[in-house]
Order: C-alpha cells, then sequence, then structure tokens
C-alpha cells in the first residue's frame, strides 16, 4: 500500500465528518473517492494534503506516518478544485513555481517545464494568462504544474467540477491516459459514479463520513456491499459503460 | 476552443431572452425615463458645485485677489516652508507605519482563521470612528504632564507633547486604519487558494506574498498610500490638540491657515490652503488614474 | 468606506500558508503601541474621575448643550447626505453621461482636502459677504454663526460615507428585479420605493450611522463656520479644546469620555446592522 489511511476520526464543530476512515491505496494505482457532498470524501483529500489534520488514527505514505509532516514536505502534488492557478504568473511560471522553490537551475526548470507543457499539449501557450485559458486548458495547467516537482503522490479535488459536461469526457479520458504514462499514484474526489467508474483503478465509496465500500469499479458495482452503495450506484448504467470500455479497450 | 462553444451558446440561448425582456420593457422605460435621469443628474450636478466645486473656487479666488505678490510672499514665508516641512514629515511617518501595518494586518485577516477576527477588525477600526480632537486628547492623557507615562518622560528629558513627536504620533493614530481599509477587501475577496497552493509546493512565506499577493493588491496599495497621505496631510483636529502651536516648531500646514485666519490675514490664509488644495486635487486625480489602471487588469 | 465584515470562509483547516506568527506578532504590537494603549489613557485618567464631579461636569449647561448642537447637527447633516448620497450614487451607478468620471472623483474630496481648509472657505462662502451667504442674506436667513452653518459643514466632510456605502450595493443589485417589477405594471416610483429602496436600506443605514458619526466628531471644518458661540453654537470638541486650554485635564477627559462611549454604540448598531445584513442576502 503506498498511502494508508487507519482508523481516522475528523469532527469540525460537532460535525463528524470522518468516522474511523481505513483505506489503502496501491502504488501506481488511480484511486477514486466517491460519495454524495456532505459525505466527507474532501476531508480525507486534504487530510492525506496535509490541508487538515485528523482528531486521532494514522495517515501512512510510502509507509511512513506523516500525520505530523507539513502538507509541503510529505511529496504531493495537488490540483484545487477552482484550480487556484496564480493569476499574475503566465502558465509557464505556474508551472516552474515548484521548482523555483526547490532551488533547481535556471536551464533544468526550462527543460522541465518545456516537457510538462509538450506532455499536456500546450506548448504554444507557455506566455499566456490564466485568465486568457479555456477551463478545460486551466485544468490541464493545474495538472502540469502539481506534476512539475515529480511528486510520488498526485491528490485532485474534484477536478471535473468547474467544467462543462461536453468537455468533461474528453478531459477525463486525457487525465486518466496522463497518469498512466507518469505513472504517479493518484487519488481524486468526485460526486460522480460514472465518473469515478469510469477512470479509477479502486473506488472508495463514502457516505456520513465512513467508508461504505473500498473495490474495483467491477465489484462495487456489481457486489455492493452496502444498501447505500447499490443505490447510489446505477449498476445498469455501469454495464452500458462498461460495454464502452471494452470496446475502447479492444481497440 | 471550449470558450468560443460556451460564448455562442450564452448568445443564442440567454442573449436572446435579454434582448426579448428589454424589448418588452423598453417602451415603459422610454416613458419620462429621460426626464426622471436628466433631472436626478442635474440635482446631482447642482448639490457637488454647491458643497464641493464651490469652496474650492473660493480658496483659489480669494488666494490671489490682493494679487500676485501676496499670494507669493505668503507661500514663501518662511513659517510657511516650516510648517510644510513639518507636514511632510508627518505624512510619511505615518505612511509608511500604516503602509507596513495595513500590509501586515490585511495578511493576518485575509489568509488566516483563528477567533477572535472581527474583534481584531473592529479594533483597527477605532481611530476611523472617534474625534480627531479625542485622537490628540490621548496621546496628552499618555505622554502629557497628567500622562501615567508623563513623569517617566519628564525625568528622561524626552518631550513628546507639545513638540514633533506628538504630531506625528497623533497623525500615524488618526490615519491608522487607512491603508488596511484599502487592501483588505481586495485581499478577502483574492481568498486564499493560491497562498495555500504555493505553500503546499513549499514556498516561504515571503515568496508567497512577494508573487501571489503584492501582485494582485498592487493598484490598492497605491491607492491606499495615496489616501493616507491625503488625511495625514491635512489632519487638524488631533494635531491641534497635542501640536501647541508653536510657530515655525510644532505648526503643521493646516495649523498654519488657522493661525492666519485668526489673525484677520485672510487673503495670506487662503494662499497658504490653496497649496493643500492643489494637492487635494493632484491626490483625486492620481486616484482616478489608479483605479482606471486597476480595472484595466 | 463601508464597516469591514471579516468574512469566516474556512473554519477548518490547518494554517498551511507560513507566517501567521509573524503577521499576528507585528499586527498586535502596532495596533497595541500606536492606538490601543494611548486610548488607554482615556479610560485610566476617566477611572480617576470622582464620580460626582464627572456628573457635574457632563450635565452642566455648557457642556450639555455641546453635545445637543455636536448630535443634532450630525443627525440632520446625516439625513441630508443620506437623500443626496442616495441620488448621486444612483446616478453615478445607472446613468451614462458627459462629465461622469469627474463627478465620481469629485465625491471623494471631503477626505482629501484638508477639514480646516474646509472649514475657512465654507465660512466664507457663507458668510453675509459670501457669494452663497450673500443671497441668503438677502431674505434674512443667516447661515455662518448659526446651527445651519454647521450642518453644512457636517454635510461637506460626510458627503462620501453615503455615497460610497450604497454604491457597490447598487452595482451588484440585479436589474432583474425592477424588471420583473415593471412587467408586473409597477411604475417607475412604485418600483423604486418597494423594489430598489428595501435593497438598499442597510447600506444607506450604514451610510447614513458612519456620517453621522462623522458629524459628532468632526472639528475642523466645524469650528470657523460656528462662531462658537456659547449655548448655541459650541460644538463638543471644541469644548474638550476649550478645556485642555485652560488645563482643565478632567474635566476634558469627562467631556470626551461621553462623546467617546456614543461612538462606539453608534459603530456598534452600524456593525450588527451590516452583520444582520450579510446573513440576511445569505438566507
Amino acid at each position: 500500500m503506498y498511502v494508508e489511511m487507519k482508523q481516522i476520526n475528523k469532527t469540525f464543530d460537532g460535525f463528524h465528518a470522518s468516522r474511523d476512515v481505513s483505506f489503502g491505496v496501491e502504488k501506481g494505482h488511480l484511486a477514486a473517492l466517491l460519495g454524495p457532498s456532505g459525505s466527507g470524501k474532501t476531508t480525507i483529500l486534504r487530510m492525506i494534503a496535509g490541508l487538515d489534520k485528523p482528531d486521532s488514527g494514522d495517515i501512512l505514505i510510502d509507509g511512513k506516518r506523516v500525520n505530523d509532516v507539513p502538507g509541503s514536505k510529505r511529496g504531493i502534488g495537488f490540483v484545487f478544485q477552482n484550480y487556484a492557478l496564480f493569476r499574475y504568473m503566465t502558465v509557464a511560471d505556474n508551472i516552474a513555481f515548484g521548482l523555483e522553490v526547490q532551488k533547481k537551475s535556471k536551464a533544468e526548470i526550462k527543460s522541465r517545464v518545456e516537457e510538462l507543457l509538450e506532455l499536456v499539449s500546450m506548448e504554444e501557450l507557455g506566455k499566456r494568462y490564466p485568465h486568457q485559458l479555456s477551463g478545460g486548458q486551466k485544468q490541464r495547467v493545474a495538472f502540469a504544474r502539481a506534476l512539475a516537482p515529480n511528486p510520488q503522490l498526485l491528490l485532485l479535488d474534484e477536478p471535473f467540477a468547474a467544467i462543462d459536461a461536453k468537455v468533461r469526457r474528453e478531459l477525463r479520458t486525457w487525465l486518466k491516459e496522463m497518469i498512466g504514462q507518469v505513472k504517479v499514484t493518484s487519488i481524486f474526489v468526485t460526486h460522480d459514479q460514472e465518473e469515478a467508474v469510469e477512470v479509477a483503478d479502486t473506488v472508495i465509496v463514502t457516505n456520513q463520513g465512513r467508508i461504505e465500500q473500498v473495490g474495483t469499479p467491477e465489484e462495487v458495482c456489481r457486489q455492493p456491499k452496502t444498501e447505500f452503495v447499490r443505490e447510489f450506484i446505477d449498476s445498469e448504467r455501469f454495464e452500458a459503460m462498461a460495454a464502452v470500455r471494452g470496446k475502447q479497450i479492444r481497440q | 476552443m471550449e470558450k468560443e462553444k460556451q460564448k455562442t451558446y450564452e448568445q443564442d440561448v440567454i442573449g436572446d431572452g435579454v434582448q426579448s425582456l428589454q424589448k418588452v420593457i423598453a417602451p415603459h422605460k422610454e416613458e419620462g425615463g429621460r426626464g426622471v435621469k436628466y433631472a436626478l443628474i442635474g440635482i446631482s450636478a447642482a448639490f457637488l458645485f454647491v458643497m464641493l466645486v464651490l469652496p474650492l473656487a473660493v480658496v483659489i479666488s480669494n488666494a490671489f485677489r490682493d494679487g500676485w505678490m501676496v499670494f507669493r510672499e505668503a507661500v514663501m514665508d518662511e513659517y510657511t516652508v516650516k510648517a510644510l516641512q513639518l507636514t511632510l514629515l508627518a505624512a510619511i511617518s505615518a505612511v509608511t507605519v500604516n503602509t507596513i501595518f495595513g500590509i501586515f494586518a490585511s495578511y493576518l485577516l485575509s489568509k488566516y482563521y483563528f477567533r477572535g477576527r472581527q474583534v481584531l477588525a473592529s479594533l483597527i477600526d477605532i481611530p476611523f470612528s472617534i474625534s480627531p480632537v479625542i485622537a490628540g486628547l490621548v496621546f496628552i492623557l499618555t505622554f502629557g504632564n497628567v500622562g501615567w507615562m508623563g513623569e517617566f518622560l519628564k525625568s528622561h528629558d524626552i518631550k513628546i507633547v507639545f513638540a514633533v513627536p506628538g504630531v506625528v504620533l497623533a497623525t500615524i493614530f488618526v490615519t491608522f486604519p487607512f491603508v488596511f481599509r484599502e487592501l483588505f477587501p481586495v485581499m478577502n475577496a483574492q481568498g486564499k487558494d493560491e497562498e495555500e497552493a504555493a505553500a503546499l509546493m513549499g514556498a516561504g512565506g515571503f515568496r508567497i506574498f512577494r508573487r501571489i499577493t503584492l501582485p494582485h493588491i498592487k493598484w490598492a496599495l497605491l491607492y491606499g498610500i495615496v489616501l493616507c497621505s491625503a488625511r495625514a496631510m491635512g489632519e487638524f483636529g488631533a494635531v491641534s490638540v497635542i501640536s501647541g502651536h508653536l510657530r515655525g516648531k510644532t505648526n503643521t500646514l493646516p495649523l498654519h491657515v488657522e493661525i492666519l485666519y485668526n489673525e484677520f490675514n485672510t487673503t495670506a490664509a487662503f494662499a497658504v490652503s490653496s497649496i493643500l488644495v492643489v494637492l487635494a486635487v493632484v491626490i483625486l486625480i492620481i486616484r482616478s488614474l489608479i483605479q482606471q489602471k486597476g480595472k484595466e487588469r | 468606506m463601508e464597516q469591514q465584515i471579516v468574512k469566516v470562509k474556512n473554519k477548518r483547516g490547518v494554517r498551511v500558508i507560513p507566517g501567521f506568527g509573524l503577521t499576528m506578532g507585528v499586527t498586535l504590537a502596532m495596533l497595541g503601541t500606536l492606538v490601543l494603549i494611548p486610548l488607554a489613557s482615556i479610560f485610566i485618567s476617566a477611572s480617576k474621575l470622582d464620580f460626582k464631579e464627572f456628573v457635574s461636569v457632563v450635565t452642566s449647561r455648557q457642556v450639555v448643550s455641546g453635545y445637543v448642537v455636536s448630535l443634532s447637527g450630525a443627525f440632520w447633516a446625516a439625513l441630508v447626505n443620506g437623500i443626496f448620497g442616495t441620488i448621486l450614487a444612483w446616478v453615478l451607478v445607472r446613468y451614462d453621461f458627459p462629465g461622469k468620471r469627474l463627478m465620481d472623483g469629485l465625491i471623494e474630496l471631503p477626505f482629501a482636502l484638508p477639514t480646516a481648509v474646509a472649514g475657512i472657505s465654507l465660512t466664507y462662502l457663507y458668510s453675509d459677504k459670501g457669494w452663497i451667504g450673500a443671497l441668503f442674506a438677502r431674505i434674512g436667513i443667516k447661515i455662518a454663526y448659526t446651527r445651519i452653518g454647521i450642518v453644512i459643514a457636517m454635510v461637506f466632510v460626510g458627503i462620501p460615507f453615503v455615497v460610497r456605502t450604497i454604491q457597490p450595493v447598487l452595482q451588484k443589485l440585479d436589474r432583474q428585479y425592477e424588471e420583473a417589477a415593471m412587467m408586473l405594471g409597477a411604475g417607475r416610483v412604485y418600483t423604486f420605493f418597494r423594489v430598489v429602496l428595501p435593497e438598499l436600506f442597510p447600506a444607506l443605514l450604514a451610510g447614513f450611522g458612519l456620517a453621522f458619526a462623522r458629524g459628532i466628531g468632526e472639528y475642523g471644518s466645524v469650528v470657523f463656520i460656528a462662531g462658537n458661540i456659547p449655548y448655541k453654537t459650541q460644538i463638543a470638541p471644541l469644548l474638550i479644546m476649550a478645556k485642555l486650554e485652560q488645563y482643565k485635564y478632567s474635566d476634558a477627559t469627562a467631556i470626551a469620555l461621553v462623546l467617546l462611549l456614543v461612538s462606539f454604540l453608534l459603530m456598534l448598531v452600524v456593525n450588527s446592522v451590516q452583520i444582520h445584513m450579510q446573513r440576511f442576502s445569505k438566507g
């Protein structure tokens, strides 16, 4: 297990956001935290990132307990829900920022930025400012920026929430391919079952601060462990999707 | 690409709706609408003319009513120049101190959550809501002969009240929240996502401020500095209490105006005032330019 | 210049951004030494006052009349500013016309112009020989050296407060409300009073409160035009000044304390109105 959550509890002003949360994500896997809003999935992500502290329990990354390690030292890349791109920096400067902080040489930064711009197919747009980009382009920049310092773990908070429905599908296929290509362990938060099932290797279903089920998309759809999972995940749609997916794989 | 698609969608669906709505309302708006519009603009213009423009005109016309030579004499007078120097000293000190405070305080209140933020924000606003005369009084009650620090200062031969330090302190006090008030709304509206993202990448506090926060607030900062200088140069009540009106020593420009006026040296009073009027107008123009720049971004 | 309401956006979470201790330290140190400690002196001095003496000072005829002159003058000035400020804000937000930017810039003049300069200029303008004063003198109305003059000076300093509090609210106000009302057949005046004004009311009240508070404490622009006739046109800040000149520090402290409490109370009201307004607009 690359990331492990053990018996995590967290309350905010009497609101129980996490109750005995335990799960693991294997190295190189792409995991989805899936649940309705208010189910505690974002809290889990923020705790892994070091943006929130659990009241009790252990967070392990690569076998080490990181509860008391600040977020910036956990070797993670974080893609914020609204991307949080630096508005007054160009795309290239956004991507370079994390490397600058690590005091990399100028030549090194330059080549890494070029490499990443190429990876997200935005070679031509390095000099643009965030407000000159479309939603999809912003997301790609956020992704490149998070990957720039070579994180061991990539966390994405509702990565497709701010993008309109038409582009969303394209983008998530793209993201899955990208993550496969860079081979970085990733966890993303979503409330969209279709998204989770289509993109992730592992689906973690959350409800009212609890983990309902952890499993492959197939397991979660075909053998729901709880009533909630059965209701939340529409297995008919999954079957239809699985068919499409099978086609894609064959192609 | 995506953006364009969205735009055409908006034009197609939303745009049409708005246009058709406007068609329905348009005739309604026209009847009598024009009349009301020009009446209201007329009232506004007349009000501002009487309340703001005429007083300015009075200053300028009276400054020159006895001719250029009298004006020149009043403005070049030794005491006027000394007063101008003290005014600038007080203003520069106040702007420096309050800019440093404004940056730290607005950063604190917009980027961090802690208990008592609201209370702290209200405390910062205090100098704004109390009479300048009381602002002067508090320094007399602190550093004056009757003040609790009076004995100590006397034994160490430090003079604050009826001396330059008192004038400077009172000016700082009165203009204390100005830069903060310009910066805070802008920083608060910006949120803290960008700073958090940078912090997660391991950036230090100073780098985050310089690279991410500062570009965002630079126009507001500039405007706050300009406004703060204006207020600092014009402060009267607080300085009047604490200065002791020592000509050539603790007199600021506004106090000098008062003395001249009370000596029935009206022309000279207006001549000196005209310097301050020119400064005020320049500040308003700078403000207007800054606002324009800020909007362009 | 509206009161700032600190938004509690993210209650949860660790402080990820470095520098909390430093900014907190600098903020508290500066606020403490430059504002709070000096301000505390007035309460220290006040605590030494004899209660009987305190009461006799603040209830003396001269002081009471000073409070009345300051408060009533500030009230009427705030009322005038409330009306004209609303019109000005409306004109600046809703209409386009040549000279609009100039008009918008002028609003801030009372912030930029030293109060003493405004004071002598207004006095000259409204005296019997002044451009406007002479007109009114002909019909037997004296403005300078009367309470009317005081109100005019307080109007001058209060203009930006109302305009600048209402402007942003009016800008954000969704025109669809008005359009909906008009589509239902409501007339312009009816629409303004029933739809727009209730939306503006909290901001208007806040602006009124700020202008009111400013008027109560105002000294520089008022003191010249007031003429300072005992029991008639002496404002409260002037009385503090007069006591200080006579070295009667405890009397000055007593007068100031009451004035201070009045303005704190006023700010409290303005603040709670704004907090209420924010909750209201959220819900």
